[in-house]
């Protein structure tokens, strides 16, 4: 392993109902949920209609730019309903699972001896494909593409955030299946937090360059291994892909079944019992949270509370996400809340009294405590984002569609969740993630 | 109790500034005022971070308004004190606080209700929100004055201030240079007689109601030393004890809050402590003046190079300057790199102005003010720096 990296900047929050590690089998869901709206810069092509039958691994459907990259259903059923938004934007494709399930069969080969095309074939027909994302403009990876790199980050630094050592814990021969396959698409990167305490699947994995990262968040992020290990330049592309997720291209490979399965966290101030369940790709989140969740207004969040997605109880796990939050939704007006040292309340600067008690753990709720106002202070962002990159300047530049100044001030090298910790502690409370997603949106319809 | 206010005002007070309400377009007005009794509840929206920090706008300029207390209230009293001494009288603390509270007080009301009376209407007009910039530049404004300047001349320059250095750019966050130096700068031009010379600068000394003992005077420091670099006068004629640690102290006379290191460095240590203020811009400001006096001192040509280098730093507003003005954010230097290097200009090009240019002795209002002007050249190249790496690795990887 080549030296530890040791990031200095950044911000861990801590906060109350991090899920134990207990590790539940969740019931079948009676329903499950494919959203396209998880995949940015995709139109979908539906494939199915209401009342189709479909088996776990059948394409729901496709991108209508690339009709390589599919989408699958993660269980086997039938198709109940196609949820439709504003514009007729297809929001989510639900399907009543079946109790057993039924997979299609996409063959069991040895990666090692299949040829790249061959592979990334059977990775875009099972639907897994999609697993793969690409930077820059953090999207599912294009097939045609030669990365220069793959990177997986072992660990997950955000708050609340699921333990990758203890979810792949056992899994080590699934594990290094899947790393082979990426192997024959390109150099694969991994990344430990601490080499000391990561699973053997991770330190003992094979055909992959392993690194070690130290720091407070993001220093999982897996932006910020690639910005110190393998930086994007223009004209570059490197694809990233989460640990369960390689787990998913394992089993594909091992069985011939897309194998949704996935371990998912569920973690937070109003969770009662928070832990580990065994559950299923975009399973109904009622399965996890009924009677799991103490009475009052809640926010639940798909994802972590830093970069994830505001649903409700009757919605459905993010097709990316490994971990459901739930905390107090807030929305109480403060008196002098500007004034007040509000002790319960994070902070990075040592304006508010909280500084002083640096290990206590806060039940943080979702109020924006305080109003959008245009960028004043500065080198706020500077403190947590351990990039060579002038943060503050490059959310300017999108500000402004300046194409030439966001490239040169590196938009490449960066996805919304590298500035979600900016967002979290923006004086302004500029919607800092929203902006870079918009300009990467931008910067690709212009250079497509 | 504050629930039951808070609900009072949004369904009995506040239908009436909403859309089709009586008072319509007073809006931004009620919001500023609803918004400064109660931080709104609003949560994030549905993507995103979903948690946020406690700070805010409302915080960060209050903060900076607590940390001039310290020079605000000093000044009320070395307002006083300089009175009395100019005079003679007898007089206790108390008269001296009192005396002087009367004479600043109203400079401090004016400043913000000429300030804040702008930007509501301008908040009004383009039917945005009161943003709390003008919080911190309203309690600037009174500071570094002097305390006789007439208040009409206040309100002018505010209005000034407020309308050509910050509005015409867009509002606060948009300006190029400091708002209360813009004002200072205007009065300093336009009105020179009220803000130099040996009698602005004493409680009563415009109005003749100080009768100057023989041998008093209300020069300042640094107005006495274009003359010599040492034996320094009081306002009563009689030499300081120790110049350096009177000045330190602030017991000399100048601009209301500007005198007094000590109390300055208080503010300081608040603004730094809490991380509000950039360490970067007020070490290399200071270190800027101190090489800058060395340099003079080395050269020596005349009285006013001899001064102590040490001694500039304790003069004249150059602490107040540059840790309550050169730090604002919005026009200083935004990059890491560019704060040193606009910073320790400040410090040295202020002493140089100072010495050089004997007729405008706040040679620190003009270097902030220059530097302002230069800060975005600064970061452009700071960034054009940043830029040139990441180049060189795309002609690495074309190669």
């Amino acid at each position: 392993m080549s030296k530890v990296l040791k990031i200095k900047k950044g911000a861990d929050i801590k906060l109350v109902g991090g899920a134990e590690k207990i590790l539940a089998d969740a019931p079948m869901p009676s329903t499950v949920a494919v959203k396209p709206t998880d995949f940015e810069g995709i139109t979908p092509k539906l494939v199915v209609k209401v009342g189709d039958e479909v088996k776990a691994g059948s394409t729901l459907f496709y991108s209508k730019d690339n009709d390589q990259i599919k989408f699958a259903s993660p269980v086997s059923g039938e198709i109940a309903e196609v949820k439709r938004g504003a514009k007729r934007v297809i929001q989510e494709i639900i399907i009543v699972a079946d109790k057993e399930t039924k997979y299609e069969d996409f063959g069991v080969s040895n990666p090692s001896s299949d040829s790249r095309e061959a592979i990334i074939e059977k990775l875009c027909k099972s639907g897994v494909w999609p697993f793969i994302k690409q930077r820059p403009y953090d999207v599912v990876a294009k097939p045609s593409d030669q990365a220069k790199a793959i990177f997986i980050s072992a660990f997950d630094s955000a708050p609340l955030a699921p333990d990758n050592d203890f979810i792949v814990h056992g899994q080590a021969a699934t594990f290094q299946k899947g790393i082979d396959v990426l192997a024959k698409l390109a150099e694969v990167h991994l990344t430990v937090n601490n080499a000391a305490k990561a699973d053997g699947a991770f330190l003992q994995a094979k055909n992959v360059k392993l690194h070690s990262v130290e720091g407070p968040h993001p220093a999982g992020n897996v932006g910020v291994h690639i910005h110190h290990f393998a930086p994007i330049s223009k004209g570059e592309v490197v694809w990233t892909i989460k640990p369960q997720d390689v787990l998913a291209i394992g089993k594909l490979f091992e069985t011939g079944k897309y194998d949704a399965t996935r371990v998912v966290a569920v973690a937070g101030a109003q969770v009662k019992t928070p832990k580990y369940f065994r559950t299923i790709q975009g399973v109904n989140l009622k399965t996890l949270l009924d009677g799991n969740l103490t009475e009052g207004n809640n926010r639940i969040i798909s994802g972590n509370v830093l970069t994830g997605e505001k649903v409700t109880l009757d919605g459905y796990l993010g097709f990316y996400d490994c971990v459901v939050t739930v905390i107090p939704e807030g929305g109480e007006a403060q008196m002098f809340g500007w004034i007040t040292p509000n002790p319960s309340k994070f902070s990075i600067s040592r304006a508010l009294v909280s500084w002083m008690s640096p290990n206590k753990k806060y039940n943080l709720d979702a109020n924006m405590n305080g109003e959008e106002r245009p960028f004043v202070v500065t080198e706020e962002y500077d403190k947590v984002f351990p990039f060579d990159i002038y943060p503050v300047q490059l959310v300017k530049a999108i500000m402004v569609d300046d194409i030439e100044l966001m490239e040169n001030l590196g938009i490449y090298e960066v996805a919304p969740e590298d500035f979600a910790l900016c967002e979290t502690v923006c004086t302004s409370k500029i919607p800092t993630q929203t902006i870079v997603r918009n300009g990467l949106a931008m910067l690709r319809e212009e250079m497509s | 109790m504050s629930n039951a206010i808070h609900k009072f005002l949004e369904n009995n007070v506040k239908p009436n500034f909403d859309e089709g309400g009586k008072f319509e377009k007073f809006l931004p007005a009620y919001d500023a005022l609803e918004t400064f009794l109660f931080v709104p509840g609003h949560t994030t929206n549905g993507k995103g971070s979903h948690i946020r920090d406690g700070i805010d706008m409302k915080r960060t300029m209050i903060m900076v308004v607590l940390a001039m207390v310290p020079a605000l209230l000093f000044g009320m009293w070395n307002t006083g004190y300089q009175h009395f001494l100019a005079t003679g009288e007898a007089y206790t603390f108390m008269d001296a606080f009192l005396y002087g509270a009367l004479k600043v007080l109203p400079l401090v009301v004016v400043s913000y209700a000429a300030g804040l009376g702008v930007e509501f209407i301008f908040a009004i007009i383009n039917k945005h929100q009161v943003a709390e910039g003008f919080l911190v530049s309203g309690m600037l404004i009174p500071l570094c004055l002097p305390v006789e300047i007439p208040l009409w001349m206040v309100a002018a320059a505010t209005i000034f201030a407020v309308i050509i250095g910050k509005e015409v750019f867009g509002g606060t966050g948009m300006n190029i240079l400091n708002v209360a130096l813009t004002a200072r700068a205007f009065l300093f031009f336009a009105y020179p007689t009220w803000m130099s010379g040996d009698k602005v600068w004493i409680g009563g000394g415009m109005d003749e109601s100080v009768a100057y003992a023989d041998g008093s005077t209300g020069a300042t420091i640094l107005a006495q030393a274009t003359e010599k670099s040492s034996g320094f006068v009081d306002a009563s004629g009689a030499a300081y004890g120790d110049s350096f640690m009177a000045s330190f102290l602030g017991m000399i006379p100048g601009s209301v809050g500007e005198t007094s290191t000590l109390a300055i460095m208080i503010g300081a240590a608040i603004l730094l402590i809490t991380g509000i203020a950039s360490w970067k811009i007020m070490f290399s400001g200071v270190l800027g003046a101190y090489v800058m006096g060395l340099l003079f001192n080395l050269w020596g040509a005349n009285p006013f190079m001899e001064v102590p280098a040490h001694m500039h730093l304790v003069i004249g507003g150059f602490a107040f300057g540059i840790v309550f003005m050169a730090t604002d954010p919005v026009s200083a230097a935004q990059t890491s790199t560019g704060k040193y290097i606009y910073g320790f200009l400040i410090g040295f090009l202020g002493i140089m102005i100072r010495v050089f240019n004997p007729a405008y002795p706040e040679g620190i209002m003009l270097a902030i003010l220059f530097m302002n002007v230069m800060a975005p050249l600064i970061d452009h190249y700071v960034l054009e720096a940043n830029i040139k790496r990441r180049q060189k690795r795309t002609m690495a990887v074309a190669a």
